[in-house]
């Protein structure tokens, strides 16, 4: 899908579809960590599904993707098998990384997936280096990061870097207005990430991340921008996840009305009252799009739980390749 | 056979790299800059200048390009310049680079190489001396090289290059200017892992990498004329370490000293003593000595560095304690 100019009532449902299986996916993940199948620091992005599917759509086959601590959306929107997703977050051998690196270290690199990381901005320079590896075949990197990741040293050193060198990547910020625990007023001094280009001459868009479309149109132009040679450009998606930092967050941080505001923009709703505005969405087939996605997470909570643990013997071999 | 400089050997390794496999990349001005011969390494830019990327004083920035140009299909060479500058960039080095491989299950690999020049070298003081070899050491994931002669910088050079993991490849300041013996007409290979012997003797073994090799060799002479034969043996590479080779000369000679210029507690001596003391106890015939730096950071004045530096005379009297 090169512009949103040409997506059809068909493609609206298949990307609804995406947001309602990376929802399903998170819903489950916070089930099976409650009940002790999952474990550890699990960071779900519940309410941020449009920018990881819009990013998604708008790259080629070809193309990588660098996620960050909060990826699980990242990596189905691009494709990625759940199963082995599922398994992964469980600790399982059958999981993408046989359980050795869980929710915060997913690599699926069949779909050009390259990396989340437990560091905050620790993806950014790894995307200009793919980029820098790839450009003459005319590629395109995009990597996610966050607010809080805009006031790491790595962060400005890389926007300097891929204006220097016009590096085919596509910085994707999920402005979610929190670093951790701290709200973007007490973390920084800029009103929006996207200020930060403007001295390196990187062009850059701030969207509601929230509106699908609106995201998805701003990608489907960086990506354009980027394989035509022309270097990098930012994408602000101003969103919101609707639970904590990590799963079991109390999230005392934020008040209750303002996670009230946000539910009201809910991007799987929206997308969905669009649909049913336009007639091609009825509460049946709004049913069925959920329970199809109930379903799969489900095939994949039952291939999950049926693998094995990682030996010791398997643990400790293959640090070097 | 020619006699050549470390920097030039390194410079013949690095060009032979790049020559034979074209997603070899060198990102990084510093190989050309502090001590370098403008006639070999101006080759570098004649034969491979489209190879070869400057990056701004960035070191967290640019070492993460190099890791992630490593994680899709380049071989990077990163020339850090000075060893702790690296530190700049360990988020990238010690928390992305090594767990790429074992992380992914192996899905993917990454073959950098973070080149460094690194040691004690003449008023350096307190931000340009440290050697970082034994803090990467700390980091399981990281090949590490310390090569200590002009034959091993070039062949060594290849082989962290060839290898699919990230390595550390660690120049002490002050063998840049040594001369030494290179085969020309031989690709001079030298796989990862491997010891070499530099000097056989039966009394005493000396474990010493890098620049101590040449302080161990000094003090082998001085040892020789008092009747005391030293054993000197370069591991050349830390990661993987040559275990066997140790263990083997020890179980010859009984007695050891292990030398090496980072510092004493939790160094590159401490963890090859320890690994004699648990695996080569019963080949002791005397204690084990370490000789290493005090636990100070580097001071700026030569005499002062002199004061911690860890010097053929020092390795001489632990030996002497332990062969009386």
């Amino acid at each position: 899908m090169s512009s949103t100019m040409d997506i059809t009532t068909e493609d609206k449902l298949d990307l609804l579809r995406r947001m309602v299986l990376i929802r399903a996916f998170e819903e489950r993940v916070i089930d099976l960590y409650h009940r002790g199948d999952i474990a550890g620091l699990v960071h779900v992005g519940i309410g941020q599904e449009a920018v990881a599917v819009a990013v998604a759509t708008s790259l080629l086959e070809g193309d990588y993707l660098y996620g960050t601590h909060r990826s699980h959306g990242h990596f189905i929107a691009r494709g990625a098998d759940i199963n082995k997703m599922m398994a992964e977050l469980a600790g399982r051998a059958n999981g993408y990384c046989e359980g050795l690196g869980g929710s915060m270290h997913l690599v699926a690199a069949e779909v050009k997936a390259m990396g989340a990381t437990g560091i905050v901005g620790g993806t950014i320079p790894l995307a200009l280096g793919t980029a820098l590896a790839h450009r003459d075949a005319g590629l395109v990197v995009a990597v996610y990061f966050g607010d809080g990741a805009a006031n790491t040293g790595g962060f400005h050193e890389s926007l300097n870097i891929a204006a220097l060198w016009k590096l085919p990547v596509v910085l994707v910020c999920e402005n979610n207005g929190y670093a951790e625990f701290t709200p973007m007023s007490e973390h920084t001094v800029v009103e929006r990430v996207s200020e930060h280009c403007k001295p390196y001459g990187i062009p850059a868009r701030t969207v509601d991340g929230n509106d699908l479309l609106e995201v998805l149109e701003a990608m489907s132009r960086a990506v354009e921008h980027a394989r035509n040679g022309e270097g990098p450009t930012m994408v602000e998606c101003l969103t919101y996840r609707l639970r904590g930092h990590y799963i079991g967050d109390p999230a005392q941080y934020r008040q209750a009305n303002e996670v009230a505001e946000w539910r009201e923009k809910d991007p799987i709703e929206r997308l969905t009252k669009q649909l049913k505005s336009e007639r091609a969405l009825d509460e049946d087939a709004a049913s069925t799009v959920k329970r199809e996605a109930d379903e799969r997470v489900e095939d994949a909570v039952r291939f999950a739980l049926g693998g094995e643990y990682l030996s010791m013997d398997a643990m400790t071999a293959r640090v070097f390749g | 056979m020619r006699e050549m400089t470390y920097s030039e050997a390194m410079a013949i390794g690095i060009l032979e790299a790049l020559a034979e496999d074209e997603t070899v990349v060198l990102m990084g001005a510093g190989f050309g800059g502090l001590h370098g011969d403008p006639a070999v390494w101006g080759q570098l830019r004649e034969k491979f200048g489209d190879r070869i990327t400057n990056p701004p004083i960035a070191e967290l920035g640019y070492c993460g390009i190099a890791v992630g140009a490593a994680l899709t299909g380049l071989r990077p060479i990163v020339a850090i310049g000075t060893g702790s500058f690296s530190f700049e960039a360990f988020p990238q080095i010690a928390n992305e680079a090594p767990q790429a491989y074992y992380g992914s299950r192996g899905q993917v690999t990454c073959p950098v190489v973070f080149h460094m020049r690194a040691g004690i070298r003449g008023a350096g003081a307190l931000q340009h001396s440290t050697a970082p070899q034994a803090m990467y050491w700390n980091t399981p994931g990281l090949e590490i090289c310390v090569p200590g002669s002009p034959a091993d910088v070039r062949g060594l050079i290849k082989a962290a290059v060839r290898s699919d993991n990230p390595t550390i490849f660690i120049d002490h300041e002050r063998l840049h200017p040594l001369m030494g013996e290179v085969d020309e007409t031989s690709s001079g290979d030298i796989p990862l892992g491997v010891a070499d012997v530099k000097r056989e003797g039966s009394d005493v073994t000396i474990v010493a990498t890098s620049i101590m090799v040449h302080r161990a060799l000094e003090a082998a002479e001085s040892l020789a004329d008092q009747g005391v034969s030293a054993e000197v043996v370069d591991p050349r590479t830390l990661v993987p370490l040559d275990k066997d080779a140790i263990l083997r000369s020890v179980a010859k000679t009984g007695r050891v000293v292990v030398a090496d210029e980072t510092q004493k507690s939790c160094g590159v001596a401490s963890e090859i003593a320890a690994t004699i003391a648990e695996e080569g106890f019963d080949s002791l015939r005397a204690p084990i000595k370490r000789v290493a730096i005090p636990n100070v950071p580097i001071p700026y004045h030569q005499s002062e560095e002199d004061y911690v530096t860890p010097t053929a005379q020092r390795i001489v009297e632990a030996a002497q304690v332990i062969c009386s």
